[in-house]
Parts: structure tokens; sequence; C-alpha cells
């Protein structure tokens, strides 16, 4: 699909997401991503941030916001009550990553998942120099990250098996957003944003 | 009003009366035989009549929302900072509506009004009005003024009720509802204070029973105490503590029970200022119409049922210092309204200022109204 000014995590987002669905933006930042799904898909939904301008960026795009912190649970939607629940580049920066999970999971049929790789083959380099990887994609010093909650493609993929999650599609994009060639042989090398969809099996 | 007039100020207004002879039901089993309105608007109504946004007070409230009265008047309208051209309800779009609800002291027909073939005034023997009472008589208003549906309904704290009772028993006449510092009831902490405020009226001797005009005086004590009590609730402990602290007036403690700490003398300022504009037989009554508003308790008290017909579209704003309407009175509204899968964006705006945040220009606070209002579509 073609829709100006989306990232191209964001294209791949809308290409996966069924016409006429009802989702949940978890951290949707300005609201680019509901309003473009709204505009070309006929989406309906909400979005959860936490950040007031953001907020304030998605009221003037007539997006449906909701002021929340996702560290405080998701406790008021109720079960399966979404055919998606996304979460771009958000899931590193929350304190239980695997618990919002399944909280995703608890509220919608599918979830949407992305987050910067860091067996990426640049962070794997610092790291082999005895340094915490500061890439483009990832520009904060140790100390002033709030990505806490860093993994790679096989630390997902692990958690996923652990929880019995099914992968329904995997894709990853590089700093630029551009789709990753070679990805398929060597994806936890060359992908520096994974980007994931998965569901519970049975 | 300041001279030369701001280009953000509606200006000189002058209050509008409307008389109603078609007998209302109120909620207590009492018909009003006949009414007045009194109400400001602001702004034109366009062409498709699409443009009218109802601004609901609150408990001490008036149709006074915007503008000056004089051109020697010192304070404009309660919420002169939201409405005017320009401003985040702006004048220059819409056709802003604002009523004294009924009961009340300021214009519209309560306990100061003198009853219908009588020559006595209702007193004591106004009935109770409710929420839903309000809403029936301002959707009359409506009707007179031409407006199909709003563009917009809005209000704070016992406002926002009466937006999300519109938005109830009026679904196809609300297209926005914007509820702010609300809750969809009151606690029981909230109508133990209303209790406390009211027996500070009842035990004043000269309340007289509610006849007090009759015997020629004001129960001014009982309503200074209860103003006292209420303006407590409205603001925060960090605010209070940081506005006053313990400073003492004298820079001393005097061992007497004159005023000594400031914030003494700040709440018997408050309590002598709202004496002289409000009437008791109407606080009790605005009190009484807080505690019973529960449009859920006819459901259930399942609020996710009250609102299952509603079609408005929602913008949902709490105060984080708030604790008379705490944010999280706003998000049972908010999950109410997910629950229904209806159009709902819900702000939780950071202040120190407590419930009277609602009330002031906090810049975030304004912008997400503007915001939200920049959306509410109009016919040119």
């Amino acid at each position: 699909m073609n829709m100006a000014g989306l990232r191209a995590e964001q294209a791949l987002i809308a290409d996966w997401i069924t016409a006429g669905s009802r989702v949940l933006d978890l951290g949707c930042g300005d609201g680019q991503l509901l309003a473009a799904l709204a505009e070309h898909k006929g989406v309906t939904g909400y979005g959860i941030e936490i950040d007031p301008d953001n907020i304030v960026s998605c009221i003037k795009r007539g997006v449906n916001v909701i002021h929340s912190d996702l560290d405080a649970g998701l406790s008021e939607f109720d079960p399966e009550s979404f055919d998606f629940v996304i979460m771009t580049q958000t899931l590193q920066a929350t304190r239980f990553p695997h618990e919002l999970i399944d909280e995703m999971l608890r509220i919608g049929r599918q979830s949407i998942v992305t987050f910067p790789n860091m067996g990426h083959w640049k962070c794997r380099a610092q790291f082999l120099l005895g340094r915490m990887p500061v890439t483009r994609h990832l520009p904060h010093t140790w100390y002033d990250t709030p990505n806490i909650h860093m993994c790679t493609l096989s630390d997902f993929e692990d958690l996923c098996a652990e929880k019995h999650l099914e992968v329904l599609e995997r894709a990853a994009v590089d700093s630029q957003h551009r789709a990753v060639p070679g990805m398929g042989l060597w994806p936890n090398l060359l992908a520096e944003i994974a980007v994931y969809r998965i569901r519970r099996r049975g | 009003m300041p001279e030369p007039k701001p280009a953000d100020s509606v200006g000189l207004v002058v209050p509008q009366f409307r008389h109603f002879d078609e007998p209302l039901a109120l909620d207590c089993g009492v018909t009003l035989p006949a009414y007045d309105l009194c109400y400001e608007t602001y702004g034109a109504l366009n062409a498709a009549g699409d443009n009218a946004v109802l601004v609901c007070h609150a408990l001490s409230g008036d149709a006074h929302a915007a503008g000056y009265h004089e051109e020697d008047s010192r304070k404009p309208g309660w919420w002169d900072n939201c409405i005017g051209p320009g401003k985040p309800l702006d004048t220059n779009r819409f056709f802003v509506v604002c009523a004294n609800n009924l009961g009340g002291c300021n214009g519209s027909t309560g306990p100061l009004a003198v009853k219908p073939h009588s020559e006595k005034r209702y007193g004591p023997d106004f009935p109770i009005v409710t929420v839903r009472d309000w809403v029936r008589s301002q959707a009359r208003l409506a009707d007179v003024l031409g407006v199909k549906q709003w563009a917009a309904v809005m209000g704070g704290s016992l406002g926002g009720m009466q937006v999300l009772q519109w938005t109830i028993d009026f679904p196809d006449r609300v297209r926005h509802a914007v509820v702010i510092a609300a809750a969809p009831r009151l606690s029981t902490q909230n109508i133990a204070f209303n209790e406390v405020a009211r027996q500070a009226i009842r035990s004043d001797p000269e309340f007289h029973d509610g006849h007090y005009v009759e015997h020629g005086v004001m129960p001014e004590r009982g309503l200074r105490l209860a103003r006292m009590v209420g303006h407590i609730t409205y603001l925060s402990d960090d605010v209070l503590h940081a506005k006053f602290g313990r400073e003492l007036r004298d820079g001393k403690i005097n061992f007497n029970f004159g005023v000594e700490f400031q914030i003494e003398s700040y709440l018997r300022y408050q309590g002598e200022s709202f004496v002289n504009r409000f009437d008791a037989n109407t606080y009790l009554l605005m009190t009484k119409s807080l505690d019973y508003f529960d449009p859920a308790a006819e459901y259930g008290d399942d609020l996710t049922r009250v609102l299952a017909s509603c079609q408005a579209s929602y913008l949902v704003i709490s105060f984080s210092s708030d604790w008379r309407f705490s944010p999280k009175r706003s998000r049972e509204i908010v999950r109410a309204l997910l629950d229904n899968d209806l159009d709902v964006s819900y702000v939780d705006i950071e202040s120190e200022l407590g419930h009277d945040s609602f009330l002031l220009p906090i810049a975030q606070y304004h912008e997400v109204l503007r915001a939200y209002f920049d959306r509410v579509r109009t016919s040119p």
C-alpha cells in the first residue's frame, strides 16, 4: 500500500491489517498510523499515548486517543475487543514487556509488535569493542536511554515459543525504514527494526 | 472592561430572558407551571444552524460565561478565558449559549422568584431540580433558539454531568460532548462534604427553615461556612501550601481565635464574597442535584448500559491534582464509552491547582480544547 508520510515499518503494518478492523495502537505517538489506517483501510479504534504534545497531535488529526501509561496496564479493555493491537517501537521501553504482550493478546485477536533489534551487526560490533551500542536508530547512551528491555529477534522468538504464541509474519527494515535485502538468510544480523505479527496458539 | 476592548473578548453582553408557559414535569413529581430562563449568547448562529455550542455551568455558576456586563465591569464572565474570538471556544466560528440553571439565583426561575398566582417567593418550596430537569429545560431553550442539534455541549464539574446527561437523553441532538473534571456520580465523600455545607446553612439561626427573605435576613454565616468547606475541596493541598503555607498574618502566633494563618483569612474572604452574590436556598438545591446525579442507577449501576444508545463523540478531561472529581472518576466515564465503541479522547492535564483547574487558562488544557474544537465540523 502506498501511504505518503508513513515509515516503511508502518506501511508494512498497514499491509497486514484487514480493512475495516478495530485497532488499538499502544504508544500511538502523534497518531499518524491510526489516521492513515482510518483513511485508507476504514479502520476504527483508539490510540494510547502518554506524551501530552503527542496527544494534542492525535486530537488535531481526529484520532481517538486515551491518555494512559502502558505500564499501568490495560485493564480498561475487555478480552478480544480488538482485531489488532499494535505496538510500534515501544515494547523495549516498558517495564514488563512480557506481561504487556500477554495483555495485548488478551484484548486483541492478533498483535503487531515492532522493536529495535539488538542483534543487528552494528550493535554486535560495538559490543565486541566493549561498548554499549549507540546507533542512528538507538541514539541514547546507557544512562539516559528509555529503552530498558532491549532484545534480539532470537530473544523475541524464544519468548513467543515460551508463551505458545504463533508468529504469523515477520519482516525487517533498516534504520532508513527500507526493507532489508538478505533478511531471509540472516534476519537477526541484518534487521535494525523487527516487525512481527503474532497470535495465541489454539 | 479594559479599554480598548481586548481583541479576543466578546465585549459587552446583555443577559436575555425567555419565558416558558409550557409546564415542565420535574423528576421529583412536581410540575413547574411556567418558568423563565436567563441566558447569554456569543457569536452568531450560522444559516445551517449547525454551529451552536451549549456551555453548562457548575454549582455556583450563572449565564454570564464571557464578556462584560458594563463598560466599568471589573470582572468578565466566569469562563471568559476560554470563550471569545480566537479563544479555544472561538466565537468567530461558534454560536455559544450559556443559561442559568433552573433553581438558580441569577436570572432563571429559582427560590428567589415569586410563585405564580401568589405574592410570595418560592423560597424553600422551590422543587429540587435534577440534572435531567436542567437538560429538559435547556432542550426547550434550544428549540426556541432554532438549534436542532448542538455542534457541542461542554461543561466542567456539575456542568460536565449535564453534558453527559444531554448525550443520554437527547443522543441525536449532540454531536460532540466535552466532559471536564466530572464524575458519573458523586462519591460517598462528595456527598458527605455537601451535607456539611447544607448543615452549615440549615443550622444558621437566620435560616428560618428557608424563609429568611420574609424575615428580612440571610443565613450569611451558614452560607459563608458552606462556601469555605466547598472551597477547600476545589483546591489541592499542594496549591494551598504553595499559596499560603503556614504564613501568619501578624508574623507571630497570638494565642487567640482571631485570623492568624493566611489560609484562614483567604477562606473567610472567599466565604464573604460568596454571600454577596449567592442565595442559600439555591446552594442547598444545587448540592442536592449533585448528590442525586446517577444516570447508571436505573440500569443496575452499569454505566456502559446507560451510554449504549449514545451517539456523540466525546472529549473527557481530568486534572491530575483534582481530588473532588479525581482522574479516576473521569476514567470510569471513558471506560463506559470505550465499552460502547464510541468515539472518545481522554486527557489528564498535569495541574497542581485541583478541581478549580477547569476554570483556569492552563496552556496544555486550552491547547487540547482548541485542537478538539478545530475538528468540530460546521457549515461555513
